[in-house]
């Protein structure tokens, strides 16, 4: 860039500020500032910010092109009142929209500002006056701040009051910034002092006249410099008759423009038109700023005199909307995020309205909608969303009380929900207006912010107990969290109705990726107005019908969507199994089972499962919400968590005193592999007999199925699993449990396990024993101890197998929290789950392990164990075995699936039925 | 051997695509993320892809490769979050040096072995330095507008450190991207800054921009202009956009930036728009189209992708890009 290209002040707020020649002058707005203005200070003192604002909003809706902001009073912490007032200017997107200049006498008070201010800014003002190295130090921080300056002709020595030492001054000034801060020099401002006329004292004759020489020196001789100046100053003799004041700035004004300077910081609602100035005024007022003749002051004076008095009128800015009807009025003041009148406007609209929530659902939602539809048209941006939600939110504590009179005493909350931004994601607005608009609508909000892992949404859902959750992202990786959620909702088998909304969701996401892994009410919201009317469906005491709707309006929209999309949903059995899960079996470490063969325990003495159960979803069962053990110092429900953990201690004692009921478990390990790429073939022939020598487990009694394993067929049994067909984008396997045993073809020898732990036996009929005796408490609890058993059964097992049959993690050693969250290494998949929903594979296992016989749990006819409080699945040992979901599979699967389990096609339809695609 | 700046001035430079996008097809498990040396670590790791430059190095340098192999003349380090304050979500404060660093390293390790073998073409490391996840200049509770949940203080030290391990491991220059608040950009500027006085180094800077919907402004609620204005104080390689758009709905922005700047300018928007499910599916042959529009316009120096960009799109980019003369730089007001 040559230098004899213009360089152009340029500033920004939210939008860009170019100071060219053709922009004139450059209008600086100087009532946000507590030396200038008595309001402003009492409101900054009474720290009402609120009004404070609105004394800025005047400014910029007056036609201040640049904000000047001053915090320098003896009173105030103006470094705190600095940061706090442009904190709050930048929510206010009508104010923020124009570039701030940072006004202080106090270097922290600048930085401070600076620092949190996102447009360039102004510095207002450094200078020469505590030296040269001073002058450098800031002006170096202020260019590495990103913003312009203003420099005061002030040095060493004072400030400069005639022409010569204004431009010495400057011109000292300028060369240190350029030459050595190296300082772009259109980023220069200086101030040459406006100093007042018509004092009456004979050195102030000059005043006006210096100052416009000089400033035109200065744009002569200091190329791309600025000047500006606080032109309020030079009619401050005049305070009180503002009709010459007003004409003394405007004249002022425009001669220093014709001057050179371009900007200044003046009042805009205090300032007359040029051309509107009396002639006779005007005379007066220009004899005096050019110094024309000796009693240019005196018969200024003189005439002024004769004006005193005269009301002017005001130039100040009509509001010309409060004219409007009372519902554009509404509308103008949420659209514009003005709160000024909303009260009153409110008023009015109650007391022509028949109820006080008609106000709510009527007038304030039509505002809404327009601001909805601005939004969505890119002609509102975010942060004013969020003002128009906060007028909303102002207007709604208004009508409040009246809603509440209106129901005759006090009101509870319509309902309790959860709003949260998804793990990962920063966006809340959408979510916090969604938030705002139930909460004007009566909804008891609990919002956890943002970046929420799911596990704290659940419990705070579950301990909470919210009536709806709503979830919301802007960027894309929330849409996979939402369905992370869901599904992990699903597995807490909670029942609350699930929001989705924010940017990128969509129905069809909500439909066909989150709604299929909750088995309970999930909407799509895309707008906060809609968001009130579905809750309210939601929460309708008699919501079935519309739950079941919506249900049904989701099906058939994923139905269709899937039919008519031209994406190709799901792929071949034969191409997904090319896309199976690899593991690079040579580098796998596959660990040998200590134990190989199948082994019984028999009468396992239940005292040892105490530390492993899980009491979370027990507390659950009863419908007490969190996690244990902190839910018993709950504030709310801790006192009946107490109790009822007290007397489930009593029982579990009674249980395990006089045993009551009966552990027993059967497991096996086998060596296995995977052939024809889904199902896994386990030997259970004794061709190593040694493997399969019996071992004494303590208290438990070990069965050698010699002859029972002999007499199967070939020795061979086989797990068919099923495997995802859903389109993966790419690198996104599509599983099958079979991917996590090494294929027959790699030679590697792989092993597999299966159990089957119940502790039951025994339940029944104490149950029984309590019903009889009209004793319900201690009937469910039975039931929800055995429960609870049964899962700290499976879990102990699963360890002892880890550790000392299998022992391919001998060294662990996890907590209890840890076993429950699962830490450890390898998976136990249970048939009937989501990573093998095929309920026939435990017919398998019924077989391969002699389950019946042997601890004498039993399948239904639908394949449920019984008695109730058993768990069975299979044991995987690889560290990259991990849980999935199968997802829908279509129909090539199900016949290839109806030949490996030689049953009818028809058969394998109805047992897969829940996992079949739709098409 | 040539500079970045020698090279910008003659042809058109091709920045790679999102790393992101390439990682995830690793199907990288929380124990792969930890490695041996994280195994006992107290927080899940599992999605700290920054951490992969410690854990899975042979990875990132081959997504590295891949990139230049494609024809792109810049990779960027994988270090997107490398600040004490991303990094905190994983506790992994303490690591921000020792990741900055060991990616740079990798990466420039790839660039020189690409140089070497075709010195006609050298290829140069950026120092990813991605926004955080605070925001500087907006509140996160809609009933405290004037809280914060950073300061331009706490981001300039996070910014700092990062800085000065790029800078350590060997980047030829420095990326501060994906900006959607431009007071978070100023602070890394600010600092970025600090290190060159301190060190006595001039490092070149790109900055990039996110312009984050149909308003045509950032998150934090700027104008293009506005943004330009706000980010020019510092002499700057070049000043572009990046995230949040596809290549055809960036053009128009790109269009008023390229009007108002002396600096180079640099365009890596997303493989398109994302689809209801979230994924990028705008194929290399439609964002090449797309980019040869910027091209015929004579609106970019340095164009690349970001989300959902793979090697195919960069070579896509690159073989279209290498037809076209830079942007001339003519500046208006």
């Amino acid at each position: 860039m040559s230098s004899a290209q213009p360089k152009y002040l340029k500033l920004s707020g939210l939008e860009p500020l170019v100071v060219t020649p053709e922009s004139n002058f450059i209008n600086v707005g100087e009532r946000t500032n507590v030396t200038g203005s008595r309001k402003f200070l009492r409101l900054i003192k009474e720290e009402n910010y609120e009004e404070a604002l609105d004394v800025a909003r005047d400014q910029v809706e007056g036609g201040a092109q640049i904000l000047d902001v001053n915090m320098d009073e003896g009173m105030l912490d103006g470094k705190k009142a600095m940061v706090k007032f442009l904190n709050l200017i930048a929510s206010e997107p009508d104010i923020a929209r124009i570039p701030i200049m940072i006004d202080s006498s106090k270097w922290e008070i600048i930085e401070a500002g600076l620092q949190v201010v996102q447009g360039k800014c102004v510095v207002n003002s450094i200078s020469l006056k505590e030296g040269e190295d001073e002058f450098v130090r800031q002006a170096k921080l202020v260019k590495r701040y990103g913003a312009a300056v203003i420099v005061m002709a002030f040095d060493e020595i004072g400030q400069a009051d005639t022409y010569e030492r204004r431009i010495e001054i400057c011109e000292r000034s300028y060369n240190i910034l350029v030459d050595i801060v190296k300082f772009p020099p259109e980023d220069i401002i200086f101030d040459p002092n406006i100093f007042p006329v018509a004092t009456g004292m004979e050195e102030h004759r000059l005043n006006a006249l210096d100052f416009f020489n000089a400033t035109k020196w200065i744009r002569e001789n200091l190329p791309f410099a600025n000047v500006s100046g606080g032109v309020s100053n030079v009619s401050f003799s005049f305070r009180g008759n503002n009709v010459v004041r007003e004409a003394i700035n405007s004249a002022f004004l425009y001669h220093a423009i014709q001057h050179g300077m371009n900007l200044g910081i003046v009042n805009p609602t205090l300032l007359e038109v040029y051309d509107e100035i009396p002639k006779e005024l005007l005379q007066h007022v220009e004899d005096v700023l050019f110094d024309r003749h000796d009693d240019a002051t005196e018969n200024l004076l003189a005439f002024a005199e004769t004006l005193k008095g005269q009301k002017k009128e005001s130039v100040s800015k009509v509001l010309e909307w409060r004219n409007d009807p009372l519902q554009d009025r509404i509308t103008h003041a949420l659209v514009k995020g003005i709160d000024e009148f909303i009260i009153e406007d409110v008023e009015e609209a109650r007391s022509t309205s028949k109820k006080p929530i008609d106000v709510i659902e009527g007038h304030l939602m039509t505002g809404m909608n327009v601001v909805g539809d601005l939004f969505g048209s890119g002609k509102m941006f975010l942060p004013q969303v969020v003002k128009s939600a906060r007028v909303m939110k102002k207007a709604v504590a208004y009508l409040q009380p009246f809603i509440e009179a209106e129901k005759d005493g006090a009101v509870e909350s319509a309902g309790k929900i959860l709003m949260a931004t998804v793990k990962g994601d920063v966006h809340d607005i959408g979510k916090n207006i969604v938030s705002v608009v139930l909460g004007c609508n009566n909804y008891e909000i609990i919002d956890l912010g943002v970046m929420v892992p799911p596990e704290t949404i659940i419990e705070k859902a579950i301990s909470e107990k919210v009536d709806i959750i709503g979830l919301s992202g802007l960027i894309t990786p929330s849409l996979d969290e939402m369905v992370y959620l869901s599904k992990a909702m699903k597995k807490e088998n909670l029942s609350i109705p699930l929001i989705i909304g924010g940017a990128t969701t969509s129905k069809a996401h909500t439909s066909v990726k989150i709604a299929p892994n909750y088995n309970h009410t999930v909407v799509h919201i895309n707008d906060a107005s809609r968001a009130v009317t579905v809750v309210g469906n939601l929460l309708k005491a008699d919501n079935q019908v519309y739950k079941t709707q919506i249900r049904e309006e989701y099906d058939k929209f994923r139905e269709q969507f899937l039919k008519r999309g031209k994406r190709k949903e799901y792929i071949t059995i034969d191409e997904a199994r090319k896309n199976k899960f690899q593991i690079h079996w040579n580098a796998s470490e596959i660990v040998k089972p200590k134990e190989l063969g199948i082994q019984v325990i028999e009468d396992f003495d239940i005292v040892d499962l105490e530390g492993y159960i899980d009491w979370t979803p027990f507390f659950r069962s009863w419908d007490l919400h969190g996690k244990f053990p902190e839910i018993l110092g709950d504030e709310v429900v801790g006192k009946q968590a107490q109790d009822l953990y007290d007397d489930a201690q009593h029982l579990l004692n009674e249980v395990f005193k006089k045993k009551l009921l009966t552990a027993k478990a059967v497991f096996g390990l086998f060596p296995a592999n995977t052939v024809n790429d889904d199902d896994i073939e386990l030997s259970t022939a004794l061709e190593q007999t040694n493997e399969l020598s019996p071992r004494a487990l303590p208290s438990s009694k070990y069965i050698l199925n010699e002859d029972s394993l002999r007499s199967k067929s070939r020795g061979l049994t086989r797990f068919l699993t099923l495997r995802q067909q859903l389109k993966k984008r790419e690198g996104v396997p599509n599983f099958a449990l079979a991917d996590f045993i090494a294929p027959k073809e790699s030679g590697i020898q792989d092993y597999i396990g299966a159990f089957c732990v119940t502790t039951g036996f025994g339940t029944q009929e104490l149950a029984a024993q309590y019903e009889a005796d009209n004793d319900d408490y201690n009937s469910i609890m039975i039931k929800a101890l055995a429960d609870r058993l049964a899962e700290a059964f499976a879990e102990y097992l699963h360890k002892e197998v880890r550790t000392k049959h299998w022992c391919y993690a001998k060294d662990e050693a996890l907590s209890n929290d840890e076993l429950i969250k699962e830490s450890y290494k390898g998976i136990r998949p249970a048939p009937g789950y989501p990573a093998c929903p095929d309920h026939l594979e435990k017919k398998t296992i019924w077989e391969l392990l002699q389950v019946e016989e042997t601890i004498g749990v039993k399948l239904t006819e639908s394949l449920a164990m019984w008695p109730a409080s058993s768990v069975s699945g299979y044991y995987f040992a690889n560290p990259e075995a991990r849980y999935f979901g199968l997802g829908k599979i279509t129909e090539d699967q199900v016949e290839d699936y109806a030949k490996r389990r030689q049953i009818s096609l028809e058969a394998s339809k109805k047992w897969l039925n829940p996992n079949l695609a739709e098409t | 051997m040539s500079t970045i700046l020698n090279e910008i001035q003659q042809r058109i430079l091709v920045l790679d695509g999102a790393m992101g996008t390439m990682l995830q097809r690793y199907n990288f498990s929380e124990e792969d993320f930890r490695g041996e040396r994280f195994k006992n670590y107290p927080t899940p790791l599992k999605g700290n892809n920054d951490l992969l430059s410690i854990t899975q190095p042979e990875a990132i340098a081959e997504v590295h490769r891949k990139y230049f192999d494609a024809g792109a003349d810049i990779v960027e380090t994988n270090t997107f979050s490398g600040t004490t304050i991303a990094m905190a979500d994983y506790q992994m404060e303490d690591l921000v040096y020792e990741l900055n660093y060991e990616s740079a390293k990798i990466a420039k390790k790839v660039a020189d072995e690409f140089t070497k073998a075709n010195p006609e073409k050298p290829r140069f490391v950026a120092g990813s330095i991605g926004p955080t996840n605070k925001t500087a200049s907006m509140s996160p509770d809609v009933n405290k507008p004037d809280y914060r949940a950073i300061t331009f203080e706490e981001l300039r030290v996070a910014y700092k450190e990062q800085v000065e391990a790029l800078i350590d491991g060997g980047v030829d220059v420095l990326l501060v991207e994906t900006i959607f608040d431009t007071l978070n950009a100023k602070a890394a500027l600010f600092a970025i800054e600090e290190v060159k006085e301190e060190r006595g180094v001039n490092i070149p800077i790109m900055v990039s921009g996110t312009i984050t919907d149909a308003s045509g402004r950032t998150l934090s609620g700027q104008t293009v202009e506005a943004f330009l204005t706000s980010v020019s104080h510092v002499p700057l390689l070049s000043v572009g956009f990046n995230c949040a758009l596809g290549a055809k709905q960036l053009q128009p922005y790109l269009q008023r930036l390229s009007n108002r700047t002396s600096f180079y300018t640099s365009a890596h928007p997303n493989a398109g728009l994302p689809n209801a499910f979230g994924e990028y599916d705008q194929s290399p042959e439609e964002m090449q189209v797309l980019i040869e529009a910027y091209l015929k316009d004579g609106l970019i120096n340095v164009i690349g992708g970001c989300c959902g960009t793979t090697p195919g799109h960069i070579r896509a980019i690159a073989e279209v890009a290498k037809n076209y003369k830079p942007r001339r730089v003519v500046v208006g007001v």
